[in-house]
This record gives structure tokens, C-alpha cells and sequence, in this order.
């Protein structure tokens, strides 16, 4: 961590001039770091569209009975914010953003392992969700089914689900083509001396979500073609009518889906550990553990896709066994908890934003993961299934583990990626904000899941029109923070590009390079002769 | 990973390896045709599994590659093992 | 500074396309995979009717086109240790070989299907319909199944026919053989799914 970077500075990759210009220079580049952006924003931006219509059903569960729209509106609604949510932001996620822009830059290379490709796969997650927008705006109106696309009804609604699975098909055909490229650059590009065991555990976490994206997406893939076949071909894999089986499609669908919270996840993980890492001051507590933790998470959480499951037929065998394996998954979960909190335990902790953030997401992701355990374990999940209890522990998860990871990510490489600072004070006010507005939100629907209220209605009984009263009043407070943390950050103009170098004291490779970077990342490719997290004297 | 000087397969090899699938095939085709009930399928999946193991070695070079191939390869056909078992753990205990 | 950025992005890794060829394998096979899953789970529930169903097949087409990938897989294998040795030639004729093995597979399987259409056997057909669920179903599964394995034969061969004139015009050559290679490994996993497929359809008794 010397001063390296009072040398001279190279032009960033933010003011790069290669043979195109405006916009060309963008989405022609193959650049890592611009691809990052590119996913950056368009996930970001996919995130604001289901922010919106998360909003509008609040609003429609404010009071008991039609508010601002019907039945039909509500289900098409939940469809598309769930499709955009989870396909456009949350799967792509920390990987395609904070992971094109940090694997080459953390592991010492100069890009990806395969650059026209990185490029070529935010193509397709953009045709996807062309097709998938399409999908919505054409034909017989957006799909109502959920976005689990649950057979026979996805056979059956004259919604456009064609559209829209095919969409779907397609970036998971981007997400395989991310995985595979993130593999091949850990395996073939790490600087000398860069041993597996002295990579950054972001990288880890990258590792292990890869190889789930490479081995889960492709099931989902044929299944989403055989409804296609289905309702073009009228084949009847799913129709039971032709001696179809939903509920296969249902193991089918969560074969890669229950893994696909597990690429949400992770990452997020990783970065956590990184943020902890560094303003803690101190070597990571147990570094084999955490990355072994996330390999385990990984294999283990690709075998427990059952407990989506436990009341839709399927045999008692098969639930038993889901929920054994489902509650080892608590296992690699909680060693990375333990291992987060040893790591603080005696540290100089200094208490910057992107801590706060990784303190929030300590807090939610515990209370996702605790009330997960309710829905893992059969006789409890049977009582709360496809209520409102399931949604809030989905979006602890998703979105207070993932999507506040997300936001902490940014936090922390943002002086990195953009050679500014926003301002603190805003963001830590925001942060609290969030929290509040987070768990007035989600909290009462825990509480309305345990006394009954279905999930995907438009209306509800009115004994349970105070708590989402409360949860609806959450949602506004939610958006308000979200809104001052964008402009923050969209503001920022703090600090000098030397300042930003390294403003946390972070200790991994990306804050002995300069900010932004430039385009080679490395003048030389470095020579890695310590251990991960080592302190090294200034 | 470290790279080392390609093996270059020898054509005979191929030719040996070409002729033992095939008569891996007419076997296979020979003994579905004796009935043997439900000692057919598993001869037809053995058969397979065995010509699929050659094709692996030799013609897709896994034998002489690096060892992470193998274990690449072993470890994501052990996984798709395990998930068909899970799978039955419900089709074969349903009421 | 551009000179650099185009030698970074140019350079070449025959290892990395290989790992990177090998992880697509993987995908593929998991998506077949998916396929295997839902046949073994409906021959699981509709065993007499698959066996049934399966005697409509032609075990006698499916062999000959079973023995033709065979022969291509052995005829694309040898075209790489004739590129290693450098025989430049040989090369181009065993992929060509290949090729036209890849489109009689191709052709077998139209009239194959054709036979089967001509029937009144294909998916939603009227005559398919009025059968049982267990016919249904495994038909359903033939079409699909041996009609996207079909689809990788094309994608297969439009492959290895930009093989044949990358080593035509010499920018696949003795010394970077790598694109050769990793079409050759496509086509084997082409191979590979057919020896699986062979059996499940034709082959139950």
C-alpha cells in the first residue's frame, strides 16, 4: 500500500478515448469496467421500475377492498414486479456489476478472460428483457401468473406468457454466459502468485455463485422452453390433462430457482465480508472458512429446492428429506455470521457509511434467515405457506440480504469506480431512514402471516387492515430513503480522484491502484507476495 | 493447470476406440432384444454409460488432459446424480 | 495506449477457450439433463405404455444413425491429430467427412419424422390425442428430445464448417489449434447425448 500512485496518472477508464465516441464508447466497449456500469445502471434502473409498482400495490393493500385497481391489475402487477425484480435485478446482481467491474482488478489481470463476450452477455440480458417488456406491453396483456409461472395455470391463462418465458430463457442464457467467463478469469488470470487461497473472498463468493449459475440455469432454461412447447406444440409435459405433471414442473422451476437465491445472495455475502473486513482494521477471522462456507452454500443450497414445495403434493418421504437438507444450508450460513462477528471482535472499527450498511444487513439477513427456518421445518411451513409471512421473508432475504448488499457495495467501491465521494452525513441519515421504512414495511407482514392473510390478493379481511396500514405508510418511508440515497450518490462530487485511491484503508488489490481506474487497471501486473487481508505498514 | 506439451492421439487409436463403440451398440441393441424385464434398461443404461465413459476419455481427450477436467466433469455428473435421486425421493413414495 | 488495449484484448489463452468450452459442455449436459429428468420420471409412471409406444420407433434407423455419429465423432477426432501433425489436407477432408455424416444423420432423421407426421403421430395431433397419456407423453418427449438434439447437430455443423475455413485460410493451423479442438468437443457432446437417447427411445423392450 505504498505511494504508488504519485506517479503518474494515467487517464481513468471513465475519460478513455479508444476508436468510438459518445455513447459507441459505451455499449462498443469491452472494457470490464464499462460493461459494470452499463449493468449498473440498467439494473438500477430495472430496480426503480419494480420500486414503482411495489409502490402501487402497497397502495392498493392500504384499505380493505378496490383502492386504485381490480383483481386482474393486482395479479398482472405482482407478475411483472416480481419478473423485473428478480430477473433484471437481483439475479444479475452483484456479480454482473460489482463483479465484472472488481474480479480482473481484485485478482490483478487486465480484464475478464473473455471481453467480446462479457460484452456480447449484457446484450442478450438486454434483448431478454426486451422481450420480457415486450412480453408485457403486447398481445393479451402481461402474465399473470407469479413469477414462479406455476403449471397448469401458465398453460392455461390467455396472458402473454410465451413472451415473457422466452425473455426469461434468454438472460438466463446472458447469466450462463457471465458465469462461465467469471470462472475461466479466476482459474486463468490471477497475477503471480495469486494463489487460490490468497484470493479476496468477494472473488470466493463470485466463484461459488458462478458455478451455480453455470449448473442451475441451464434446467430452468430447458423447462422454460417446455412451456413454450407446451402452449405453442400443445406437447402436455406440464398439462394433466395429457398426462402432465405440475408438480415436476414445480421441482423443474426450483431446481434452479432455489439456487437463484443463492446467486443473490452470495455475492452479496462477499462484499459484506470485504466492508467488514476493512473497517474493522483487522485480517479476516477465519478466511478458509469463508471461502469453504461459500462453496458449501453453493452445493448444499443446489439440493434443497424441495421446500418450496411442501404443499403441493408432493410425498411425505420427499418433504423429509427437503427439510433435513434445507436446515444444513443454516450451517455455512451461520459460520460466515460468526466468522463477520469474530472479525469486528477487538478490530478499530471505524464507522463509515459502508459499515452501517454492512451492520443493516447483518440485522435483516438474521431475521430473514431465523424466520427461514419456520418455512424450512414442514409442519410450520404448512400452517404459514402462500401467506403473507412468505413474502416477508422473501424480501428479508432478497431485499434486505441482497438488495441492501447491493446498496452496501456501492457505498464502499463507489470512490473507486468513480473517483468522487458522496456525501457521508447524507448517507448515513438516509441508511436509518431506510432501515426504519425496511422493517415498517416487512416486519407486520410477518405478523399478518401468522394470523392467515394470503399472499397475491388485492383485498383482504378487515381485521388485518391496521397492520397494512402500517406496512403500506413503511412502503413510503422505504421509497423516500431510496430516493435521498440516489441523489446522494448522484451528487457526489466530494474529494479529489488522489484522495479516492484508497479512502477506506482497504486492503485488497483495488485500492492500491489509482481512482478511477485506468483503463489497463495495472501499468504492470502485479506480484502478490502476502497473504489475503495482511496489514501492512504504510 | 500448468500446460504441457499436447498428446497427439494416434489414428489406429481411434480406429480401436471407433470399433469398440460399435460393438458396444450392437450389444446393446442384441440384449434389448432378449427379454430380460427390467435387467433390459439397466444393461441398455450400462452399455451407455459405458460407451459415453470412452467417448469422454478418448475421443473428448480426458484421459490425457489435466486432472480438473476429470474432476470437473465427475463433479457435475455426480450433482445431476444426486438431484435425479432427490427427484424420486418423491415420485417413488407418492400415495 | 490503444496499441495496448489491443494487445490485451487479442491476447490468446488456448487453455482458457478449452475451460471455457468445457463449462458450456456443462450447461448443455445439465440442460439435457433437465429433459432425462422429466423422461425417467413419466417411463417411472407410464412403463407399459412407453414400452408400447416405443415399438413404433425404427431400432433400425436409429442404429444406422447411431453408428453415423459414431463415425463422425472418430472422423472430427482424427482431423485433430491431422492438424497436429500438420497435415493440413487430411484435415480438411475428415472435417468435410464429418459434415456430410452430420447432414445424412440430418436426413435419416426428416424421413424418420416424416413416417411419424405421415402417421398422424406428432405433438397435438388428433390421432395423438385420442391415445393414452403414457403415448402422449412419450411422443411428446421423442419430438422434443431428438428435435433439439437435432437442433445441436446444426448448430454442431455450422461450427465445425467455420473450422473447416478458418483452417482453410490458415488462421487455424498446426500451431493454434484450439478452435479445432473445442469444436470437436461440441461435436463429441453431440455424440455424447445420442448414445444416451438411443437407448431411452428405441431400445425399451
Amino acid at each position: 500500500m505504498t505511494g504508488n500512485t504519485s506517479t503518474q496518472r494515467m487517464p481513468s477508464y471513465l475519460e478513455y478515448q479508444g476508436k468510438y465516441t459518445g455513447i459507441r464508447a459505451w455499449i462498443l466497449s469491452t472494457d470490464h469496467k464499462r460493461i459494470a456500469l452499463l449493468y449498473l445502471y440498467s439494473q438500477l434502473f430495472f430496480f426503480l421500475a419494480g420500486l414503482v409498482m411495489g409502490l402501487f400495490m402497497k397502495l392498493e393493500l392500504i384499505a380493505p377492498g378496490r383502492q386504485i385497481m381490480g383483481p386482474a391489475t393486482y395479479n398482472a402487477l405482482f407478475t411483472v414486479h416480481g419478473l423485473t425484480m428478480i430477473f433484471l435485478f437481483i439475479i444479475p446482481g452483484l456479480a454482473a456489476s460489482f463483479g465484472n467491474f472488481m474480479i480482473p482488478i481484485m485478482i490483478g489481470a487486465k480484464d475478464v478472460a473473455f471481453p467480446k463476450l462479457n460484452l456480447f452477455s449484457w446484450y442478450l440480458f438486454v434483448f431478454g428483457a426486451v422481450i420480457v417488456l415486450l412480453g408485457i406491453f403486447t398481445g393479451d396483456g402481461p402474465p399473470d401468473t407469479g413469477w414462479t409461472f406455476y403449471a397448469p395455470y401458465s398453460l392455461k391463462t390467455n396472458t402473454n406468457v410465451v413472451l415473457t418465458v422466452f425473455g426469461a430463457f434468454v438472460l438466463g442464457f446472458s447469466s450462463i454466459l457471465t458465469g462461465l467467463n467469471f470462472i475461466v478469469t479466476i482459474h486463468r488470470m490471477r497475477a503471480p502468485g495469486m494463489g487460490f487461497f490468497r484470493m479476496p473472498l468477494f472473488i470466493w463468493s463470485l466463484y461459488g455463485t458462478a458455478w451455480i449459475q453455470l449448473l442451475a440455469t441451464p434446467v430452468v432454461g430447458i423447462t422454460f422452453l417446455m412451456v413454450v412447447a407446451d402452449r405453442v406444440l400443445h406437447i402436455g409435459f406440464f398439462d394433466p390433462a395429457q398426462g402432465g405433471d405440475p408438480v415436476l414442473y414445480q421441482h423443474l422451476f426450483w431446481i434452479y430457482s432455489h439456487p437463484a437465491v443463492y446467486i443473490m445472495i452470495l455475492p452479496a455475502m462477499g462484499a459484506i465480508t470485504e466492508i467488514i473486513t476493512t473497517f474493522s482494521h483487522r485480517t479476516v477471522f477465519g478466511y478458509k472458512a469463508i471461502a469453504m462456507s461459500s462453496l458449501a452454500i453453493a452445493f448444499v443450497g443446489y439440493l434443497v429446492w424441495g421446500h418450496h414445495m411442501f404443499t403441493s403434493g408432493m410425498s411425505e418421504t420427499a418433504r423429509l428429506v427437503f427439510s433435513f437438507l434445507t436446515f444444513l444450508v443454516a450451517i455455512p450460513s451461520a459460520i460466515k455470521v460468526f466468522n463477520w462477528t469474530a472479525t469486528m471482535y477487538k478490530g478499530s472499527i471505524s464507522l463509515e457509511p459502508p459499515f452501517w450498511w454492512a451492520m443493516a444487513f447483518i440485522f435483516i439477513f438474521m431475521i430473514g434467515g431465523l424466520t427461514g427456518l419456520v418455512l424450512g421445518s414442514v409442519s410450520t411451513d404448512v400452517h404459514v405457506h402462500d401467506t403473507m409471512f412468505v413474502v416477508a421473508h422473501f424480501h428479508y432475504i432478497v431485499f434486505g440480504g441482497a438488495g441492501i448488499a447491493f446498496f452496501a457495495a456501492l457505498h464502499y467501491w463507489y470512490p473507486k469506480m468513480f473517483g468522487k465521494m458522496y456525501n457521508k452525513k447524507v448517507a448515513n441519515r438516509a441508511l436509518l431512514l431506510l432501515f426504519i421504512g425496511f422493517n415498517v414495511l416487512y416486519m407486520p407482514m410477518f405478523f399478518l402471516g401468522f394470523m392467515g392473510m394470503p399472499r397475491r390478493y388485492y383485498d383482504y379481511l378487515p381485521q388485518f387492515a391496521n397492520l397494512n396500514l402500517l406496512s403500506t405508510i413503511g412502503s413510503w418511508i422505504l421509497a423516500t430513503a431510496l430516493i435521498i440515497i440516489i441523489v446522494n450518490l448522484l451528487r457526489a462530487k466530494k474529494g479529489t480522484p488522489e484522495e479516492m485511491d484508497d479512502p477506506w484503508g482497504g486492503r485488497t488489490l483495488e485500492w492500491k491502484i489509482q481512482s478511477p481506474p485506468s483503463l489497463e487497471n495495472f501499468e504492470e501486473i502485479p506480484v502478490i507476495d502476502h497473504e489475503p487481508y495482511e496489514l501492512i505498514e504504510k | 493447470m500448468s500446460e504441457h506439451k499436447n498428446h497427439i492421439s494416434s489414428y489406429k487409436s481411434q480406429v480401436i476406440v471407433l470399433l469398440s463403440l460399435i460393438v458396444l451398440t450392437v450389444l446393446t441393441v442384441t440384449i434389448t432384444s432378449v427379454h430380460l424385464g427390467p435387467f433390459n434398461t439397466a444393461a441398455a443404461m450400462l452399455i451407455a454409460s459405458v460407451k459415453a465413459t470412452i467417448v469422454l476419455l478418448y475421443f473428448m481427450h480426458l484421459k490425457f488432459d489435466e486432472k480438473i477436467y476429470r474432476f470437473m466433469v465427475a463433479l457435475v455428473l455426480a450433482i445431476y446424480v444426486v438431484v435425479i435421486i432427490i427427484t424420486f425421493f418423491d415420485n417413488l413414495y407418492r400415495p | 495506449m490503444e496499441q495496448n488495449h489491443v494487445a490485451h484484448t487479442d491476447h490468446f489463452d488456448p487453455v482458457a477457450s478449452k475451460l471455457g468450452m468445457w463449462l458450456f459442455i456443462f450447461t448443455e449436459i445439465l440442460l439435457f439433463g433437465g429433459l432425462f429428468i422429466v423422461y425417467s420420471v413419466y417411463r417411472f409412471k407410464h412403463p407399459v405404455e412407453f414400452h408400447l409406444a416405443a415399438e413404433e420407433l425404427n431400432v433400425t434407423i436409429g442404429l444406422i444413425n447411431t453408428i453415423i455419429l459414431l463415425i463422425s465423432s472418430m472422423t472430427v477426432a482424427m482431423s485433430i491429430t491431422a492438424l497436429q501433425l500438420g497435415n493440413k489436407k487430411l484435415t480438411m477432408i475428415l472435417l468435410a467427412v464429418t459434415l456430410v455424416l452430420a447432414l445424412v444423420f440430418l436426413v435419416n432423421k426428416y424421413f424418420e419424422w416424416g413416417a411419424k407426421i405421415h402417421h398422424d403421430i406428432y405433438p397435438g395431433s388428433e390421432f395423438l390425442m385420442s391415445l393414452s397419456k403414457g403415448d402422449m407423453l412419450f411422443f411428446g418427449l421423442y419430438f422434443f428430445m431428438t428435435g433439439l438434439h437435432a437442433i445441436h447437430i446444426i448448430v454442431g455443423m455450422v461450427l465445425l464448417a467455420v473450422v473447416f475455413v478458418k483452417v482453410r485460410n490458415g488462421s487455424v493451423n498446426q500451431g493454434r489449434v484450439s478452435l479445432l479442438e473445442n469444436g470437436g468437443l461440441y461435436w463429441h457432446l453431440v455424440d455424447l447425448i445420442w448414445i444416451f437417447l438411443f437407448p431411452l427411445f428405441y431400445l425399451i423392450h
